[in-house]
């Protein structure tokens, strides 16, 4: 069977569940009680497994399979979903989008998941180090020191139980750090660290997160699988600096199941009082337990299963062009009957067609509006880019996202995504201090990152502003006189406004050191000049101490523009409205040659005037024997040159084509656009005269 | 053997040429053309077609033949290969033929020169009819034409 023509519905469905996927999966993240959202990952997930096993797609299929796994057990309260699920999820979800987007690309989706695939595997057997089970039996950390000892979950205990019996060592390992150490928990990152290279640290408490936030006192405990001995590995703790006491004790069959029951017998008294959130909520299905998590249930399934059934139909963005081309041959033929109406005068005529105008001026309204796509499209993807980079920065940030429902064009919307993707990571990377930072500047740890869209006028903002350390105004400049951008003097008149501007301008970036996030040699000015090619701006605003926020002003539609159509011998031109400056008269005689180049004065100064007619080679015109010549002052940033044209036509709205796949670049043409009478005008692009 | 293809006929001076039936979108008359400058010489603007604008190419002047004052005759033929849409403007076209891909032979060695980049055979049909069967992917090739114009001059 001939899957081709299945295969675009398919991108299309596995981009849709990927996509829902992800967000259920952070939402599961943000409560990872709640069961039903692991009901609505599972459909997901067995959809898109069916999906890719129709079309043959055998590793999609087999890793959405693993993912099943590991989703039924947590579905049937077998598994409870932790910190390092989420992490291999995440990552085969990611394996899955690469291998989706290798289908849309035209490949077989193949990709090497062999690790991915072990490790759920793995999950799913409940080997991996820290793996809870809710089914199992509670045991609890009863401790709130590293002094007392830890308890171990079934699964844990039957890890340690099994490396026992294959030879190794279990070790339970005591550490106490210096009273007096100031960043302790680099110290105890160092011991894991140590300790990582010559076996497995099992479980520790406090917990692993715990820890590296510093939520601990001066000693930790740990369960550790090695092939060295207690002595041994005590000795090379103590080897780091600042740290007070080292015990390890080797454990064998019998003191470690002794250690699990003590410890179980221990918590069922002390679970009450027990500080660890995580325990608490594994707690045995009694009763009440049952019924918070339902009451949880209930809270929160209307957010998620408030969107109704999506009445809406999915379109090929071709047949949407097709429609508009055919739509605009309709208006050309209306322009048409109109005019013949006038001359005919007929009554009834004039009546229909001016019907027909009014029924069409609609009709290209829905045709427009159809092309508008809300900017969710593009923003749902950022609370994963955002949660990810953030665990990877080891920050804490919350991202806002308000307006998601605007709506923009759909040839904005497949621009500005990369834009936006750099902008955030700037957030999260330069503007959101870290935890430590915040905390010593009296804010709370966690930083806010908001993304709002919202429509005024006729354009679309952007904006992206987080709360954090915002920009100071002099180290911009100092950095900018340092790269050679600006000289001393002219630092010294830039006010502190225009001093943050210049972060766009090009071979800037504030990032003194190059982090693996941002600083890879694109700097904002290549945001810049992306949202200006799609006739947008971007600024930004900072209140040092504050935060910073980054604006960017979008046009609503890329495919209509406003235009100034001129006249040049036989041929007809426009020009882009929003580059234009001004359009006058000038007289011969007030053209002045310098060097060979023709110049005339404009607002106090002399600007190039360069013939249009001359430029394109226009065969019937010649500017030459005219007394005045009509110009066009069009501008580049801050340069400014003029155009000699003809005539001036007038101003119009006009939808922007281009030339086709065989003509992509054409020297100062940047499009065309079909008249009312159905004759093609070339754009001009202003940009080509001004170097 | 029904290996046959159905090939539009169309002809520059004198010389019968043609293309697969699935590659031509549709046959056109003159229209307007609004000029593109700064282009080739033989890309002679574009069009609009319902809607699309398609640059236009003139086939004479692509390959190096003196170009025509335009006739009634003249059509725009729309072909789409690789994406790429184009017309050509042909001295005729108003014909539709089978060809048994046998009887396509390649392009004898007399031929040549640059010329017979563009050309994937040349057909025989009937007693004395030779028909030249365009390969549209090198006639479209511009990295080509760059090589062909500093070969020119």
């Amino acid at each position: 069977m001939d899957m081709n023509q299945y295969l675009s519905m398919f991108i299309d469905e596995s981009n849709d569940h990927l996509q829902s996927l992800n967000e259920s999966m952070m939402g599961l993240e943000a409560n990872p009680e709640d069961i039903s959202i692991v009901q609505v990952i599972f459909r997901s997930a067995h959809t898109l497994k069916g999906m890719a096993a129709t079309m043959g797609f055998e590793d999609l299929a087999s890793l959405t399979h693993q993912m099943e796994n590991v989703l039924d057990l947590v579905r049937n309260n077998k598994l409870r979903m932790q910190d390092f699920i989420f992490d291999t999820l995440f990552k085969s979800l990611d394996a899955l989008e690469s291998m989706v987007e290798d289908i849309t690309g035209g490949g077989e989706g193949k990709a090497d998941v062999t690790a991915i695939v072990s490790s759920l595997q793995a999950i799913v057997r409940g080997e991996v180090p820290a793996a809870a089970g809710a089914a199992a039996e509670v045991t609890a950390a009863a401790a709130t020191t590293g002094d007392a000892q830890i308890s171990l979950d079934e699964f844990q205990y039957s890890v340690l139980e099994q490396s026992l019996q294959e030879g190794h060592q279990v070790l339970y390992v005591d550490v106490a750090i210096r009273k007096d150490c100031q960043l302790k928990a680099v110290r105890a990152y160092m011991v894991f660290d140590l300790l990582e290279r010559s076996g497995e640290v099992v479980k520790s408490f406090p917990s692993v997160q715990d820890i590296e936030q510093e939520k601990f006192d001066y000693g930790f405990s740990l369960y550790y699988i090695t092939q060295k001995d207690a002595s041994e590995i005590q000795r090379m703790i103590l080897n780091l600096s600042e740290i007070d006491k080292v015990t390890a004790i080797a454990l064998d069959q019998e003191s470690l199941s002794q250690m699990a029951q003590e410890m179980s017998a221990a918590t069922a008294e002390a679970s009450p009082a027990t500080p660890v959130q995580e325990s608490a909520a594994s707690a045995p299905a009694t009763a009440p337990a049952a019924s918070a998590a339902k009451e949880e249930n209930g809270k929160s399934a209307p957010v998620r299963t408030g969107g109704a059934p999506s009445r809406t139909i999915r379109v090929d963005i071709e047949r949407l062009d097709v429609l508009m081309n055919l739509f605009s041959e309709l208006l050309i033929d209306r322009v048409r009957l109109e005019q013949l109406a006038s001359e005919v005068q007929n009554g009834d005529l004039t009546e229909t067609v001016e019907h027909m105008g009014r029924v069409s001026g609609d009709l290209q309204n829905i045709v427009m509006k159809l092309r508008m796509v809300p900017v969710d499209t593009v923003f749902n993807r950022f609370p994963r880019m955002v949660r990810d980079l953030a665990k990877s920065l080891d920050k804490k940030i919350d991202l806002v996202v308000t307006g998601a429902e605007t709506e923009l064009d759909r040839t904005v919307i497949d621009e500005i995504g990369d834009p936006l993707v750099h902008l955030l990571r700037n957030a999260v990377d330069h503007g959101v201090e870290s935890i430590q930072d915040r905390l010593a500047s009296g804010k709370s740890d966690t930083g806010t990152v908001n993304l709002r869209a919202f429509h005024s006028g006729n354009h679309v903002f952007i904006e992206i502003e987080d709360d954090g350390a915002g920009i100071k105004p002099q180290k911009i400049l100092q950095s900018a006189i340092k790269k050679g951008i600006i000289t001393q003097e002219q630092a010294a008149a830039y006010s502190d406004d225009e001093a943050i501007q210049l972060l766009f301008a090009p071979g800037f970036s504030t990032a003194e050191v190059i982090s693996d996030v941002s600083g890879r040699g694109v700097g904002l000015d290549v945001v810049k000049s992306k949202i200006t090619s799609l006739g947008g701006n971007v600024v930004v605003y900072s209140t040092p101490g504050k935060g910073t926020n980054f604006s960017v002003q979008l046009p609503l539609t890329l495919s209509i523009i406003a235009a100034m159509l001129v006249k040049i011998g036989s041929e007809k031109y426009a020009i882009p409205l929003s580059s234009i400056v001004e359009t006058g008269i000038v007289k011969n005689t007030q053209i002045r040659t310098i060097h060979g180049n023709r110049m005339i004065e404009f607002r106090n100064s002399h600007i190039p005037l360069l013939s249009l007619s001359k430029f394109y080679a226009v065969p019937d015109f010649d500017e030459s024997t005219e007394e005045e010549t009509e110009i066009v002052v069009v501008r580049k940033g801050e340069r400014l040159v003029a155009l000699a044209v003809q005539d001036f036509i007038g101003q119009n709205e006009i939808v922007i084509k281009n030339l086709g796949k065989y003509l992509p670049e054409v020297q100062g043409i940047s499009g065309a656009t079909i008249l009312g009478d159905g004759q093609v005008a070339l754009i001009i692009d202003p940009n080509a005269f001004i170097k | 053997m029904a290996d046959d293809i159905k090939v539009i006929v169309f002809k520059l001076g004198t010389e019968e040429y043609g293309i697969e039936v699935e590659k031509v979108q549709t046959i056109e008359r003159m229209m307007p053309i609004t000029r593109v400058p700064k282009t080739y010489s033989f890309i002679k603007g574009v069009i609009n077609l319902r809607g699309v604008v398609i640059p236009v190419i003139d086939l004479r002047g692509r390959f190096g033949i003196q170009e025509a004052e335009h006739t009634d005759q003249t059509r725009i033929i729309i072909v789409n290969v690789n994406e790429m849409e184009v017309g050509f403007i042909v001295d005729s076209a108003n014909d539709v033929i089978d060809l048994n891909r046998d009887s396509i032979d390649t392009p004898p060695d007399v031929v040549g020169g640059i010329k017979a980049k563009y050309l994937d055979g040349v057909a025989k049909i009937g007693e004395d009819r030779l028909l030249i069967m365009l390969n549209l992917t090198e006639v479209l090739n511009k990295s080509e034409i760059v090589q062909l114009e500093s070969l020119e001059g």
